[in-house]
């Protein structure tokens, strides 16, 4: 695909700290331009360590990385740090899951975002406030002028997070990652910032990569879904493909073990055992110790993405 | 009207038959006092649990949730006596907890078990999973092999094969299986009544589907009692016979499960049923259901905590505290709500 905005090829992640964790093996996708894609995942799948290599924030002293990622026509692995400072927060920024950390505690929310604007634009003081002002007013924090001068301590969580979501968009990202925005906001504050950030993405026309481990919350806002399991991408797809008719037997089980209203009084479907250890992965198909279907290959040969007129899946017996 | 203060007399004479609550709690308060600095003003309180009043039947589960902040989890540390209420009553059983003539707190507590959201912090990492299953026993009198061969079997049980596993240490396992560690241990007391702190969120989906199911089974195999606590809205349906909602500190609304998730009758139980999101992409959210976040609740405004939130406040709401009272003719469906007497929707 030419038109696309981010393309990961082959992308290996390995960490050679105190204990080794291949983290990533493989990973190929495109985000267009203007699009929303989620990765879903099981802790230690490799969904953060994704968004964290597009903005190459591991140390690289214990990282291994190999593969490419190009986002814009520019190969990202291969920038010098001063390019990479104007790349961060200009064109792709971040927000995580915990605001109260991501904040700097002794800088106001207002300095913050005008250290941030100043930083990668050509602005007086003056001009920069009025651009963070309007910003928070987007993000639709009440108050914004009192809010302006607050430190992030004095906001709420879910208003913390609006903030954080100023402080990424303030600059016009290309492209926004989301982390896990809404896991630590209560039920009734995380739909209202799936709400703006869906608002938001359809005002400013960016990308959007959004993961997440909440199926719900991944069909709330994405057009498409990658389905992620140790390290590599299982199955992707248009979000409507992926909950009515995934292909692969980890989507479907992870489809099947949610629990919804309909499993009242009956016992939930399950997958048996646990995601596997990082530091040693299973030849072949990482899947295949859990899997029902699994046969003698999937023990030794690793299966690639294939495509169909729906999702593209990763596996050697799909059932529909 | 029924007022929260009102207490069904019990008949002591009645313990032990199925129709016994296996626990009532009357009129649970806690606050606690906040310290802000060293000139500040005294007599603020964190109302974290209000004048709570609840029974539990045996061999059901009833399921709590709330937004963070709500007093779920104090309501739980306060009936393990965790931590000591301001006020309050509790009867066991037909017994009064730790009151003249009633049932002693040890014995309370043997009967009465708590597993916590966080399966790490909740073990000893000193203790392999055996030493830490058969502990309690042994502190209690039972015989050192007794306690052992029983926490071995507790240990199979849970699925956590004791040759196996028996003896390794809580950081050489999973969260599930920790987790699964954290059951088999409160069931080595033979409890009847267990509370489950929001004990599989922190856990994965699929692994999540393996703890509940397990829950399930274990209960029906040992006629156990459950305190479920939860903030998420599909597991206690799944798991529940009978849900209480919670805001700030306060009961909003009680009744059985699906009674509360298809006649709703207080607007912030409404509110929080239509912001689950739907798994259907043709059927997205348009409008969120609340505005704002949950407020502090160090001293809360005087009549119904949920008035600046709620989309249908009234004058009466900003004076008046709502009192627990039924819904219609349901006796067992109540809520604290002002305009109780309005039809809830989706008839």
């Amino acid at each position: 695909m030419s038109n696309a905005l981010l393309q990961v090829k082959d992308l290996h992640v390995q960490f050679n700290g105190q204990r080794k964790a291949q983290a990533l093996s493989g990973l190929n996708f495109e985000v267009a331009a203007g699009e929303v894609l989620t990765l879903l995942g099981e802790s230690g799948s490799g969904k953060s360590v994704t968004l964290r290599t597009l903005l190459r924030l591991h140390p690289e002293k214990n990282t291994l990385i190999k593969g490419e990622i190009i986002f814009d026509g520019q190969d990202i692995l291969s920038l010098n740090p001063k390019a990479i400072n104007q790349y961060r927060g200009r064109k792709v920024s971040m927000i995580f899951q915990e605001p109260g950390l991501a904040f700097d505690p002794v800088y106001t929310i207002g300095q913050q975002l005008t250290e941030v604007l100043r930083a990668h634009e050509q602005l007086d003081a003056s001009a920069a406030q009025i651009r963070a002002l309007d910003m928070l007013e987007r993000v639709q924090i009440p108050q914004a002028r009192k809010r302006f001068n607050a430190y992030p301590h004095e906001l709420s969580g879910g208003m913390r997070q609006r903030a954080m979501i100023a402080l990424a968009l303030v600059c016009k990202p290309q492209l926004l990652l989301a982390d896990e925005p809404t896991t630590a906001l209560d039920a009734s504050v995380q739909i209202q910032i799936l709400l703006l950030l869906r608002e938001l993405q359809k005002e400013t026309g960016m990308s959007v990569i959004f993961v997440t481990h909440d199926i719900g919350a991944a069909v709330e806002v994405s057009d498409r879904i990658a389905v992620m399991y140790a390290g590599r991408i299982v199955e992707i797809g248009k979000a409507v493909d992926i909950v009515s008719k995934p292909l692969h037997p980890y989507t479907q089980g992870l489809l099947a073990s949610t629990v919804r209203h309909e499993n009242r009084g009956s016992p939930l479907v399950t997958i048996t055992g646990s995601p596997p250890n990082l530091a040693h992965l299973p030849k072949g198909c990482s899947f295949a110790p859990r899997c029902l279907r699994a046969q003698v290959n999937c023990l030794s040969e690793q299966p690639e993405l294939a495509s169909t007129d729906s999702t593209s899946f990763a596996c050697w017996y799909p059932n529909s | 009207m029924m007022s929260q203060e009102s207490t069904t007399p019990l008949n002591t004479q009645d313990r032990g038959g199925p129709a016994q609550p296996i626990l009532v709690v009357n009129n649970l308060k806690k606050y606690f006092p906040v310290r802000s600095g060293l000139f500040a003003r005294e007599g603020k309180f964190v109302h974290a649990v209000d004048n709570v009043s609840f029974s539990v039947a045996k061999g059901k589960t009833l399921g709590i949730v709330g937004e963070s902040g709500c007093g779920k989890s104090t309501t739980a540390k306060l009936i393990a006596r965790l931590i000591n209420p301001d006020s309050g009553k509790m009867v066991f059983d037909g017994d009064g907890v730790a009151e003249y003539g009633g049932i002693a707190l040890k014995e309370f507590r043997k009967n009465l078990q708590m597993v916590f959201q966080d399966s790490f912090a909740s073990l000893n990492p000193r203790l392999t999973i055996e030493q830490t299953t058969a502990y309690g026993p042994t502190v209690h009198g039972v015989s050192r092999a007794q306690a052992f061969a029983q926490a071995r079997s507790l240990l199979q049980r849970v699925g956590l094969a004791p040759e196996q596993f028996a003896t390794r240490y809580p950081h050489e396992l999973s969260g599930g299986q920790r987790q699964r560690v954290n059951i088999a241990r409160a069931l080595a007391y033979q409890p009847r009544l267990v509370i489950l702190d929001e004990a599989v969120a922190a856990l994965d989906k699929s692994v999540q589907a393996q703890v509940l199911n397990l829950l399930q089974e274990l209960k029906s195999e040992r006629q156990l009692t459950y305190l479920f606590i939860s903030h998420d809205l599909h597991v206690v349906h799944y798991m529940s016979d009978e849900v209480m909602v919670m805001y700030l500190g306060q009961v909003v609304e009680k009744g059985p499960v699906e009674r509360i998730f298809s006649h709703a009758a207080h607007p912030y139980t409404r509110a929080l049923l239509s912001a689950i999101p739907s798994m259907d992409p043709a059927k997205r959210t348009l409008k969120p259901p609340l505005e704002g976040d949950p407020p502090n609740p160090i001293n809360p405004p005087a009549g119904c905590r949920f008035q600046d939130r709620c989309p249908l406040v009234k004058d009466i709401c900003r004076s008046v505290s709502p009192m627990l009272a039924p819904v219609g003719v349901v006796y067992d469906h109540t809520v604290a709500c002002h305009l109780n007497l309005e039809p809830p929707p989706h008839e």
